[in-house]
């Protein structure tokens, strides 16, 4: 009896470990997934006490809208500009720091970089917003340069706002990529390194044929990684531009949050939201099928 | 006459040698006195009247330290509020998912067990669902609870992305740790939580310094649950205060960028005592941004 008795205590330890959390994860997610589903599917949800079931009527509104359709399109120019923007600086910068200088200065210049990521985006819109004012200091140098003849409204002007975003957006996420690609390159092998090298490879040679195919299923996982989460990124473009001017940046996570919290149309809300569920869950699971191998 | 060839081409490489690095350590400089200077000029603005602000030419250090933007901040009780609620819910958020979350990476550390795979699965994959899209149920399940306008509320939600983290980087910290340190606690006696307590944790301080930094730095930056859970200026977190500024304030310069330099000083200031630590672990365990 005592034998049995503690083989199943055993067999059942990790579950009792593992419980807590579990259900905690599993009740904020599950119930929640379910809700907006729901919600969706109907009419006036929580402003009235008895919203009305309208089927898929929302799905169908939403399609023909065309503000859905142009916050669809915003949104892929600014995942995809952010994601480019943040793999190019942030390799070229791990490429700067790996290179072989002192390991004091390294980590100097390494904890530098790093800053944009950690202040909230309320100072990251804030500092740009002072300094793309037509008044502030982008414009006083690029006119010093000669580059523009009068201050441009760089967040004001519709034509230039999603381009002040995603500049605004490389910035405050680069050095995600930056530590990422970093640790990375310390995995790579430096025989491979030395081999090249014999062979009389340069920068640019061993860069192409040594660490991008070495770091192919890093780069391939941190991409996907950054851009799920730009994908539904509110914060940093609800306080840089508040998805204006007009509707110029206006992304799916902000006429989210406006549908909801503007205009208190929480079903409206909730179908646009359940829309961004449905591709985050596609990039999620094609993100998954790489970790997976891994684990 | 060979070895003095060889002697001039080494004495050539050394020099080109010495070119490439001067260049790089000047590409550095140059690159990184770019990046960070938003955040000086934030500074600098912060220490200048309003009048100043758009002044030409600009100055980053200005003719006179104006400290009227601290002073007005500093002296007021709503901006004491903000940076008290934060603490409260940054400590205990990261608490909670320390805790909670180190028992579960041991769990998935140390034992193979059915549906482990499935498990850890399940927790990557909520690091992936759209915070926007959990925000319209959580507003009505949080009403519902009576949790609205209360650090509750937050202190509840903000696990759905502590917790993954916690665990994850737990997990990967447990993982470095070799086995034969459990084995030899278990063969002492020690029941499966005295070795996570008595033997694991000791060892991975450094793991647990970096996943509760990082934890932290995520619940002081959140912005949209902060902001749409909570109403009164008694529950308003520092993100949601220093946005509230704005509309508040009109343009007074001077006090948003004094605010925003108080407001990110608690998490500078851990991340660089700690960065040693965190930015090892931050790729081990895939931050959310």
């Amino acid at each position: 009896m005592t034998s049995m008795f503690r083989h199943m205590t055993t067999r059942g330890t990790p579950y009792l470990f593992l419980l807590p959390g579990l259900v905690i994860l599993g009740a904020l997610l599950s119930v929640p997934l379910y809700k907006v589903v729901e919600y969706s599917l109907y009419d006036n949800v929580i402003v009235e006490r008895e919203p009305t079931f309208v089927g898929l009527d929302n799905y169908a509104n939403l399609l023909s809208d065309s503000g859905f359709w142009s916050a669809g399109l915003n949104t892929i120019v600014f995942t995809v500009g952010s994601v480019l923007g943040h793999m190019v600086v942030g390799i070229g910068l791990a490429l700067l720091v790996n290179a072989d200088i002192a390991p004091r200065a390294r980590t100097f210049f390494r904890s530098m970089l790093i800053l944009p990521w950690i202040f909230t985006a309320v100072v990251v819109a804030l500092n740009w917003q002072l300094l793309l004012n037509p008044f502030g200091l982008v414009n006083y140098v690029l006119q010093w340069l000669g580059l523009v003849s009068e201050p441009l409204d760089w967040l004001g002007n519709p034509d230039l706002a999603m381009w002040s975003l995603l500049l605004i957006s490389t910035w405050r996420g680069y050095p995600f990529i930056m530590v990422s690609f970093l640790s990375g390159l310390q995995t790579v092998p430096k025989e491979l390194y030395e081999a090249a090298e014999i062979d009389g490879a340069g920068f640019w040679h061993k860069f192409w044929h040594v660490t991008l195919p070495q770091l192919k299923p890093v780069i391939f996982g941190v991409a996907l990684l950054d851009l799920i989460w730009t994908f539904q990124l509110f914060p940093l473009v609800w306080l840089s531009t508040g998805g204006g001017p007009g509707r110029a940046t206006e992304v799916l996570s902000t006429l989210t949050f406006r549908l909801g919290f503007v205009d208190f149309q929480f079903a409206q809300a909730a179908t646009v939201a359940v829309s961004i569920l449905i591709i985050s869950a596609a990039f999620t699971l094609l993100y998954l099928r790489n970790e997976a191998r891994r684990l | 006459m060979a070895s003095t060839g060889i002697q001039a081409r080494m004495i050539n490489e050394e020099r080109q040698q010495r070119w490439r690095r001067f260049g790089i350590y000047a590409a550095l400089t140059i690159v990184t006195i770019i990046l960070v200077f938003p955040i000086l000029w934030m500074i600098s603005v912060s220490l200048k009247p309003t009048t100043e602000t758009f002044s030409l030419p600009p100055r980053l250090l200005p003719e006179e330290f104006h400290w009227g933007g601290y002073a007005k901040v500093l002296s007021d009780p709503k901006f004491r509020t903000f940076l008290i609620n934060s603490y409260i819910v940054g400590l205990a958020v990261t608490f909670l998912s320390l805790v909670i979350g180190t028992l579960a990476a041991f769990g998935f550390s140390r034992y193979r067990f059915f549906g482990d795979r499935v498990a850890k699965l399940f927790v990557i994959t909520t690091q992936m669902v759209p915070t926007i899209t959990l925000l319209i149920p959580y507003f009505g399940v949080i009403v519902f609870l009576g949790l609205y306008d209360t650090l509750w509320g937050l202190i509840l939600t903000y696990l759905t992305f502590a917790l993954p983290y916690s665990i994850v980087m737990m997990n990967g910290y447990l993982d470095t740790i070799p086995k034969d340190f459990d084995e030899a606690a278990t063969i002492d006696g020690c029941s499966p939580l005295g070795v996570l307590v008595r033997v694991l944790l000791p060892v991975a301080v450094p793991g647990i310094i970096s996943t509760a930094v990082y934890t932290f730095l995520l619940a002081w930056n959140e912005f949209l649950f902060a902001l749409a859970l909570t109403r009164s200026m008694e529950m308003r977190t520092v993100p949601v205060g220093i946005s509230m500024m704005v509309g508040e304030f009109g343009l007074k310069w001077d006090e948003m960028m004094a605010f925003s330099v108080i407001g990110s000083l608690p998490v500078l200031v851990l991340f660089m005592l700690v960065q040693r630590f965190v930015v090892g672990g931050l790729s081990a365990g895939g931050v959310k941004g």
